[in-house]
């Protein structure tokens, strides 16, 4: 069945690939489509306002911005994780920032492209700290709850096997909350998921402050916005706002003093801000388009800040996340 | 006879008590309260048993629940930090100011909020019209039903969506006719091809009609025929008018519907169109066409043998792929469109179940009476039918109403989508989050279940006179 969805979707999607110009139909239409996921805490949820945020749906912000001049012109779509491709090779959206993650069989035989890591997650651990616990190193013969249906399931056991340990027992558990509520009242010792989950479930426990997670992270889960094959100008827009978010965070350009660096006499700033040059219209839009994105959503340190930084009640830290030269490996190409 | 005028005064002996006594009071063991009690509640060892267990059953449920929804419940706050116990310093209930912070988006999703007085409006029409209907005694019944039955469902439908729908095309213009009409010309915002189309299309298929009755029931048939799909044609152009003028609302796509006005929608439709089809079905299928009997059990069978969660699954994913690319239904009408066939089947075999239980004899006395098959139908053998099988109905509908959740998996926010969206807010991930979305959701069904249920009882009394003892 799924195997036939996907043929199907493979064939819509060369059907799909005779007329280009993803960007032409997206102004044509007045508004980004853009497939989020149902809510997923600090990466797209339904606000108190009534609207979406997160740092998805930021990012979606971000190149409805740098397009329209304005970051209200996207639609949401909130999708499954079983339905998100079909969506996108059907064109029911045209740009899928739904915390994928960046895999080789999602890259090569689906039809996709990744425009970038806009987030890059791994599988962490959950622990009571009454264990005393040190490292992940020391989890032999605990019992784990995991959710169902995850490639944490996988990883878990792979990692047990690499190091040589053996668990109690794996427990699985159908949905999120199920696991936590399992986890809480002790059915096991460990609760496994990627670390950006693990934060936002410690908020639900009774006691937060008796959990703790463990520094080791077991898997790579690099998460990012993928695109339809066969429009490669759309895919250079999405993949450059995203450079273009970094380089500005990069360049100290944020969402406060951005019209004072348009004076900048930085010859990097003023490329990427359009004084000097006309990148923008490489992408097909027009030169000051990162100034539009800046004023409108901030650069990716600001969004990072917003949606899932320490200030928020997630409070991850930047971690690999940060910019390369200050820890991190995130790095933005140069705008020349 | 002196012993029958004996009285007080006259009886000789005063031993003798002169009247009958008062009867005295039952034994206190054996009256009031107590006696209550001990043939209800303390009868026999089982009973007391089985009362014992009942009150423990209340002692476990009641008191926790009254302290998590009331008293140990939060009420005001503007964040997650209202509700933990570590800030507030004891044990938390529910989260109420949750509630409240995601009330808007529970009740309307992501419509916008200058737009929301429409939804406002609907609710407010429909209350107003329905409550009439519902009550036996309101007057102007017919004008009422239809007014809410043809009228309101045309309103609801402009005000929600927003109306002004550029019609381009109808029948001709779909089949390759496109030629004939001026294409850009506009009256008054609407398109002139299309109304054009619209009328020459109605007067051929009157045209057609008629030749199709003048050929299979004679030369006098084809007037009727005719006119009758004129007046059908006629009420679709009120509707496609209706739809089709400007009247400076803006558009609200349904991708923007949400929460509650999602439910309600989805199951009032489901309610509306499932009773007639259903019925429509139920006569179908005892037809004696065969082609009209096999078609009905076809449809009844294929319906009831799918789970509504493929049929919405197939609707939604499946069907894009099958129609040329351009060609794009909405995703709300495709899942109205499968709940409805879906309750309509099921209603069909409820509303069977009432015929088949309507003996011969009124059949038998109606067709003596000289009435023709439709009339026997309307007159004699549904209204009996259908009364019989009211607990039948609203079970259906009550069942409707609960599964229009399933649309949560075609991306569909409806109550309870919308919440399980709100839970995700890291500005409200509470321990108690879960339990108090969960429970206000639970309430707010539960109205809507239980005032259905109450009415069909009231409606079930005043209809079964005949049959009381």
């Amino acid at each position: 069945m799924k195997r036939f969805l996907l043929a199907a979707a493979g064939l819509l999607s060369l059907v799909g690939a005779v007329h280009a110009g993803t960007l032409d139909d997206v102004k044509t239409r007045g508004a980004l489509n853009c497939g989020v996921s149902q809510g997923l805490p600090g990466f797209s949820t339904p606000n108190d306002k009534n609207d979406w945020s997160g740092f998805d749906v930021d990012f979606c912000r971000a190149i409805a911005a740098a397009i329209f001049n304005d970051p209200t012109k996207v639609k949401f779509t909130p999708l499954s994780a079983k339905d998100r491709f079909t969506a996108l090779t059907s064109g029911a959206v045209d740009v899928l920032s739904r915390n994928t993650t960046w895999t080789m069989s999602r890259d090569t035989t689906l039809g996709f492209n990744f425009a970038g890591v806009t987030y890059y997650d791994g599988q962490g651990f959950l622990v009571r700290k009454s264990l005393g616990l040190k490292g992940s190193k020391e989890l032999d013969g605990a019992s784990i709850c995991v959710q169902t249906g995850t490639s944490n399931e996988l990883n878990v056991s792979d990692y047990f096997r690499a190091n040589n340990m053996k668990y109690r027992e794996v427990i699985a558990f159908g949905t999120l909350d199920e696991t936590v509520k399992a986890y809480e009242s002790g059915r096991c010792d460990v609760f496994t998921s990627d670390r950006s989950q693990l934060a936002a479930v410690r908020l639900k426990l009774t006691n937060p402050a008796d959990h703790v997670v463990l520094p080791e992270t077991i898997s790579k889960e690099p998460l990012g916005p993928l695109v339809r094959h066969g429009d490669d100008q759309w895919f250079d827009l999405v993949k450059w706002t995203y450079f273009a978010l970094l380089d500005a965070e990069e360049l100290g350009v944020n969402q406060k003093n951005v019209d004072e660096m348009l004076s900048s006499p930085n010859p990097e700033v003023k490329r990427l801000l359009g004084t000097d040059g006309k990148y923008g219209e490489g992408v097909g839009l027009t030169p000051d388009w990162v100034v539009r994105i800046v004023k409108a959503t901030g650069n990716y340190g600001e969004i990072y800040d917003r949606n899932l930084g320490p200030a928020t009640p997630l409070g991850l830290e930047r971690g690999l996340n940060n910019l390369w030269n200050k820890g991190g490996i995130q790095y933005g190409m140069p705008v020349r | 006879m002196s012993d029958s005028t004996s009285g007080q005064a006259l009886s000789p002996h005063a031993f003798v008590s002169a009247a009958f006594r008062e009867p005295e009071p039952p034994p206190t063991s054996d009256r009031g309260p107590l006696r209550w009690a001990r043939a209800h509640l303390f009868g026999s060892v089982p009973q007391v048993l089985l009362t014992l267990f009942g009150i423990w059953l209340l002692y476990a449920v009641i008191p926790p629940l009254v302290r998590f929804f009331i008293t140990d419940a939060v009420w005001e706050g503007t964040n997650r930090n209202a509700c933990l116990p570590a800030d507030v310093g004891h044990s938390v209930g529910a989260c109420w100011p949750f509630i409240w912070a995601k009330i808007n988006q529970l009740t309307y999703g992501f419509y916008p909020a200058d737009e929301r007085w429409r939804v406002n409006v609907v609710y407010a029409l429909g209350a107003l019209l329905l409550l009439p209907l519902l009550i036996q005694k309101a007057p102007y019944k017919r004008l009422n039903a239809i007014v809410f039955f043809g009228v309101y469902p045309v309103l609801a439908f402009v005000l929600l969506t927003g109306g002004n729908f550029a019609l381009r095309h109808f029948l001709l213009g779909y089949l390759g006719f496109d030629g004939l009409f001026p294409a850009g010309a506009e009256v008054g915002g609407l398109s002139v091809a299309f109304w054009a189309d619209f009328i020459l299309s109605s007067a051929l298929l009157a045209l057609v009609a008629a030749g199709i009755s003048r050929a299979v029931a004679g030369p006098g048939a084809g007037r009727g025929a005719a006119r009758s799909t004129l007046i059908v044609m006629a009420l679709l152009g009120v509707v496609l008018l209706a739809a089709d003028v400007n009247f400076g609302l803006v558009p609200v796509e349904t991708r923007l519907w949400g929460g509650l006005l999602v439910t309600l929608v989805i199951a009032v439709t489901g309610i509306t169109v499932s009773l007639p089809f259903g019925i429509l079905l139920a006569l179908g299928r005892r037809s004696k066409l065969p082609l009209v009997k096999i078609s009905s059990i076809l449809f009844i069978e294929f319906w009831r043998g799918v789970p509504l969660i493929t049929v919405l699954f197939f609707a939604t994913y499946m069907l894009p792929l099958f129609l040329p690319g351009q060609l794009t239904i909405d995703g709300l009408l495709r899942a109205l469109v499968g709940v409805a066939l879906f309750a309509s089947a099921y209603m069909a075999e409820v509303v069977r179940g009432g015929l088949q239980a309507i003996p011969k004899g009124q059949y038998e006395g109606a067709m003596a009476l000289g009435l023709p098959g439709s009339l026997m139908m309307r007159l004699v053998v549904l209204p009996q039918a259908l009364k019989l099988v009211i607990p039948g109905i609203v079970n259906n509908f009550i069942g409707l109403f609960k599964d229009t959740t399933l649309v949560l998996i075609v991306s569909i926010f409806d109550l309870l989508g919308a919440m399980r969206a709100a839970f995700t807010d890291p500005n409200w991930a509470t321990p108690t989050t879960l339990f108090t979305g969960f429970g206000f959701a639970g309430i707010v069904y539960f109205v809507f279940c239980f005032g259905m249920s109450r009415y069909s009882m009231a409606l079930e009394k005043r209809l079964d006179r005949a049959q009381r003892h």
